[in-house]
Parts: structure tokens; sequence; C-alpha cells
């Protein structure tokens, strides 16, 4: 085929010939591949009240919200039923959870006076995961972490956390001193490094908190689902379109194995940070 | 007008791959660090692994950014 007569045009012609049939109606591109949009993001209201011209809605990201809470809480509740000291069973997975949270987190950045902590960032941590986790679970295949909204409400909730326990613990003045004003640090550099200081603690801080999370569970969701159809519109009677097929199934399994990892790392990372942030707010640098 | 070159399609595309550079050569340098570090000291495993992760989350902010800023600004024409 030469090279001038491969436009757009004649490629989706080629690509419609080697389909029996067009399996995606798409009105913009009849027969062109469906990639995956932000579309897939949203759902339907399944249940909504209206209360002063604002509209509550449940939708399936709320289900899946109030199903990780209601999953968290019974393996916990279970675990720790009747707790022995030689654990057995449930209660050391429990246990390795909470150790984890404790000794690998808390303590590693605050210290002792992490002890206090422990029980935010468990349930942080835990919490996140499971939101994560749905996203490779069948049926449920949605990580609800990848709705901005989610990861903005756990972001503010430990920005409301960092900030006041900053300024009761060191004074106003000394909190704000001590982050604008680091120490060891020529004096009239303080003129371009304290306005730098405020905006990455104080105002980019918590976005970068959010989007972390959230930019992560998004480009998964949208990866999967773009080898997940992907296998689905190659899949044709033809001998490239079944080996397509295959290719996009094995990557697509790749994927999935790879966002397991990411889902518990991004979940680790969140609680980290939360962990930094608070341990920084105890004590001013020295 | 004629035009000499353009370029049409999804260009936050390209944002994203330019956006990636940095972060890219970033990570790299945090888990190379990272890894010597542990083989210099296995002892101080865990505070090492741990300041490594908190610089990779630092850096990778930078491209997750670049990946979602087409997707929130760049409602360019399909196709």
């Amino acid at each position: 085929m030469a090279a001038e007569s491969l436009t757009p045009e004649t490629l989706e012609g080629v690509v419609a010939a080697g389909s029996l049939d067009c399996k995606f109606e798409n009105a913009a591109n009849p027969c062109g591949f469906p990639a995956p949009d932000t579309g897939i993001f949203f759902f339907d209201d399944l249940a909504s009240v209206e209360i002063l011209g604002m509209t509550f809605g449940v939708n399936k990201v709320t289900i899946q919200v109030i199903l990780a809470v209601v999953v968290i809480l019974a393996f916990f509740l279970y675990a720790f039923r009747k707790p022995k000291v030689v654990p057995r069973g449930s209660q050391n997975v429990g246990e390795m959870g909470y150790l984890f949270i404790r000794d690998g987190i808390a303590r590693e950045v605050m210290g002792k006076d992490g002890d206090k902590y422990v029980p935010f960032l468990f349930s942080f941590f835990f919490l996140v995961w499971m939101l994560n986790f749905m996203g490779i679970v069948p049926f449920v295949n949605f990580p609800a972490t990848s709705i901005f909204a989610i990861p903005v409400a756990f972001a503010l909730i430990v920005y409301l956390t960092w900030v006041p326990i900053g300024v009761y613990r060191q004074g106003f003045g000394g909190f704000f001193k001590g982050m604008l004003f680091p120490p060891g640090v020529p004096k009239p550099m303080y003129v371009l490094l304290a306005p730098i200081e405020f905006l990455s603690n104080i105002i980019v801080r918590p976005f970068t908190h959010a989007i972390r999370l959230f930019a992560n569970m998004f480009a998964g969701h949208l990866l999967l689902a773009t080898f997940s159809i992907a296998s689905f519109y190659l899949l044709t009677f033809t001998v490239i379109g079944a080996l397509g097929s295959v290719a996009s199934v094995t990557v697509a399994v790749a994927i999935t194995a790879f966002e397991l990892l990411i889902q518990a790392l991004q979940a680790y990372i969140f609680t980290l940070l939360t962990a930094v942030y608070i341990g920084g707010a105890l004590h001013a640098e020295h | 007008m004629d035009l000499i070159a353009g370029i049409y399609g999804s260009v936050g595309s390209i944002g994203f791959g330019l956006a990636a550079i940095g972060p890219g050569i970033g990570i790299g340098i945090i888990f190379g660090q990272g890894v010597q570090a542990i083989a210099r000291q296995p002892e101080a495993y865990g505070v090492i692994r741990q300041n490594m992760l908190l610089g990779f989350a630092l850096a990778e902010a930078l491209a997750l950014i670049g990946f979602v800023a087409p997707f929130v600004f760049g409602a360019g024409p399909a196709n």
C-alpha cells in the first residue's frame, strides 16, 4: 500500500474488512477501536434524594466504599474476637497488619510518639488498600480511589489533622517558623525559600497527596480497560485477529498482576506520607 | 495558509511523554542509589527502603500529573 493512501479512512477500511461485523456502535468512528475514556469513571445514581437543592445519590462507588468498610470491620472484629497471647489463624494475620503499620510506618517515622497515631494510619492503610484492591476483584472491577473525590476527602482529613497538630504542639509561630525558615540556610536565601516552602507545604502538599493516589489508580484502571476492550475488539475469526486478542489478554493479565503490586504500594505510600506529615508537625526540624 | 507541519490526534499523549522524562530519570536515580545503599549497609534496609519509596512517590507524582492533565484540559476533537 502506498504511503499516501494510509489515512485514517483507509486504515479504518482495512480494520473493518478484517472483522466480520462492527462490535461496537460508535457514531463518531464506526467500527473503529473504542478506546476507553473518562466515561468509564462515571456511574448512574441507583437512588438519590434531594436535600436543600443538592442531590445526594448512591451509585456503585458509594456501595463499594460501604462494602470496603464492612469487609475491613468484619475481618478485624473476627480476628480479634477472642484475642489470645499466642495468636492463631486470623488473629495472626490481623496482628501482622497491625505490627506492619506500627513498626514499619509509625515508629520508623515518628519514633515512640507515633504509637498514638497507629489507629489513624491503620484505618487509612486498610481502607485505601481495600478500595484499590476492588479494581481487580471480579464483578466489582473498579478501584473506588480512581474517583477523585475519594482521595481528596482522604487527603483533606490528613491535612486537617497534621496542621492542627503542628499548631498545637509547636505553637502557631513556632510551627510556621520551622516550616518556612528551615535552619542551616544562608539568611538572604529565605527571601526565595520561604514562599517556596509555603507553597509546597501548605498548598501543593494536599493536592499531590490526593493526586498521587488518584492518578495511579486512574491510570491502572484505564490500562486494564484498554486491554480488556482490545482483547474483545480484536477477537475475529482470522489468524491475526485471534493472535492480537490472545496477546491483549496476556497483557491484561500481566497488568492485573502489576496492579496488585501498585495497589498495595500506593496504600503504603499514602499512609507513609501521612505519617511523615504528622511526624513533621510533631517536632520542629533541627 | 499552507501548513508546514501538523499534529493531529491526542496531543496530550505527547505531553505525557515529555512529563515522564524527568520523573523517569529521577526514579532511576532513586532506586539505583537505594539498591546501592542497601548493598553497602544491609542492616539499614528498613530505613533505606522507606526513604526510597518516599522519594519515589514524590518524583512519580510529577509524571502522574502529566498523565492526568490531558484528561482534564485536553478534550480536543475526537480522533
